[in-house]
């Protein structure tokens, strides 16, 4: 990950940074919500998020970057992940 | 050195072959279909050791160099008329991206209605797309002028189209004397890549970018651009120091040095000028001719350097400017002596469109009839 800005202005060059894409967790109107009875850590909404924003460990989901796309809820075998509507 | 007897599309083949190209993308398209079925074939005898991929069509054969070059292949295509107008947008990505192809048109007027024959409606309805032009009006100008545009690409960063008439000289057989292939390779030594996909540093390449950042990169591709004249300049003469061959840099000059009237054209009519501009001569015109090796950039300063004060000009047009005076060499021509406009005459004359016979009678009278001067 080091030389990150070895190259001349002429070429339009992006490295991947944490937040690149905003604020896009204020984008959220529904907030998920992993119900750990349900549960059976198969990881699905971890691959299926476009967003990334499921640790892959814990299933902690970072809100800041969490769009509330619902497609982790949509996608879970288990209905373990409940769209709640943000106040 | 070794001497080659073909047609035009198999000396294109021949130039890739030398030039150590990686991979080539193509789709065929009269009159250039020869030149991908000979890369074909020395690619499947294993004559020529480079990865050949057939592709539905235009839009994809550009598509898939840019993705050669986006990991640091040295990648080539060839194509004409309307495959070349189907490549259009990727054209624009990949002058964007900087990546350094180079791509033989073959030119052949554009639809509609359907004809075969050579004019350059084609690439120069393609000038804006940040590609360099270069034009050839013969077959040992086009096999050097295929490896000349791979230094200049790799150098600038900027993919170099490389002109041929139709038929007229992809079609014909001609000599042309190959250098030898340790000569080519010093010639066209690798050059550090600029950006190239890498999974180790994983990165993204030309995305959405806001009116912060989107200028600059314009800025610098119209820079770049108009600078390049400086590497194809020295390509020329580089290459003439290596091989011996000369076909003009920017420009190629015959008989000027005492002529007051000249003739300027593009491609494969600026070898039979040649003929109209002695037959003038004789007839006591003071004649000289300027062949328009690179349209793009255009060679402004150089034209200029060759053109006394109250010279006449005839340019000769194989397209029509749709909408303007005249053709589109004529309007560039014009545009950049628009300072001196006081001081040189230009007249345009359109000849040879859709393959129509050009000779140098009728090149000669386009002069002498402009200028009503009497024979
Ligand atoms: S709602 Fe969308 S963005 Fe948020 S965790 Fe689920 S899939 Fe990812
Ligand atoms: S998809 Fe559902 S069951 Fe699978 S890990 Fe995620 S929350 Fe648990």
């Amino acid at each position: 990950m080091e030389q990150r800005n070895d190259f001349p202005s002429k070429y339009p060059v992006s490295y991947p940074v944490i937040g690149a894409g905003g604020d896009t967790g204020s984008w959220r109107m529904f907030r998920p919500e992993i119900d750990k009875d349900k549960c059976i850590k198969c990881l699905f909404c971890w691959i299926y998020c476009p967003d990334g924003v499921i640790d892959r460990d814990n299933l902690q989901i970072n809100y800041d970057f969490c769009k509330g796309c619902g497609i982790c809820a949509k996608e879970c075998p288990r209905n373990a992940i409940n769209m709640i509507r943000e106040e | 050195m070794k001497k080659l007897f073909d047609t035009g599309c198999h000396v294109v083949a021949q130039a890739v072959k030398c030039a150590d190209v990686d991979m080539v993308a193509a789709y065929p398209i009269t009159p250039q279909t020869s030149v991908v079925e000979e890369i074909a074939a020395l690619t499947e005898s294993g004559e020529m050791n480079c990865r050949f991929l057939p592709v539905e069509g235009e839009h994809s054969a550009m598509a898939a160099c840019v993705a050669a070059a986006a990991v640091g292949a040295r990648a080539f295509t060839a194509t004409s008329s309307q495959g070349l107008l189907y490549m259009h947008e990727v054209l624009h990505m990949a002058s964007g991206c900087r990546f350094p192809l180079v791509m033989v048109n073959v030119n052949r007027a554009v639809f509609a209605p359907w004809t075969l024959w050579a004019d350059h409606s084609d690439s120069l309805s393609q000038r804006d797309t940040g590609w360099l032009q270069l034009y050839c009006c013969s077959l040992q100008e086009v096999f050097n002028t295929i490896l000349q545009a791979y230094y200049i690409a790799e150098r600038v960063r900027i993919p170099v189209m490389v002109n041929m008439d139709g038929f007229i000289l992809s079609h014909c057989r001609m000599i042309v004397n190959m250098p030898d292939q340790e000569i080519i390779d010093k010639f066209l030594q690798r050059q550090p890549n600029g950006w190239i996909a890498n999974p180790a540093n994983p990165s993204a390449y030309a995305c959405v970018t806001g009116a912060d950042l989107y200028p600059g990169f314009r800025e610098e591709l119209f820079n770049d651009t108009k600078n390049a004249d400086k590497i194809i300049v020295e390509a020329a003469s580089v290459y003439r120091d290596l091989t011996g061959f000369w076909d003009g840099d920017l420009i190629d000059t015959y008989r000027c040095d005492d002529a007051d009237t000249f003739i300027v054209t593009i491609g494969s009519m600026a070898a039979e000028a040649r003929l109209s501009i002695d037959l003038l001569r004789e007839q006591g015109v003071k004649t000289g001719l300027i062949k328009i090796r690179s349209f793009r950039p255009f060679p402004a300063a150089a034209l200029s350097a060759v053109l006394p004060d109250g010279a006449r000009v005839m340019v000769l047009d194989r397209n029509y400017g749709l909408g303007t005076e005249g053709g589109i060499v004529f309007s560039e021509l014009k545009a950049s002596l628009f300072n001196r406009a006081a001081k040189i005459e230009i007249a345009n004359q359109i000849m040879g469109i859709g393959g129509s016979d050009v000779n140098y009678q009728m090149m000669a009278d386009a002069v002498t009839s402009a200028w009503d001067i009497r024979r």
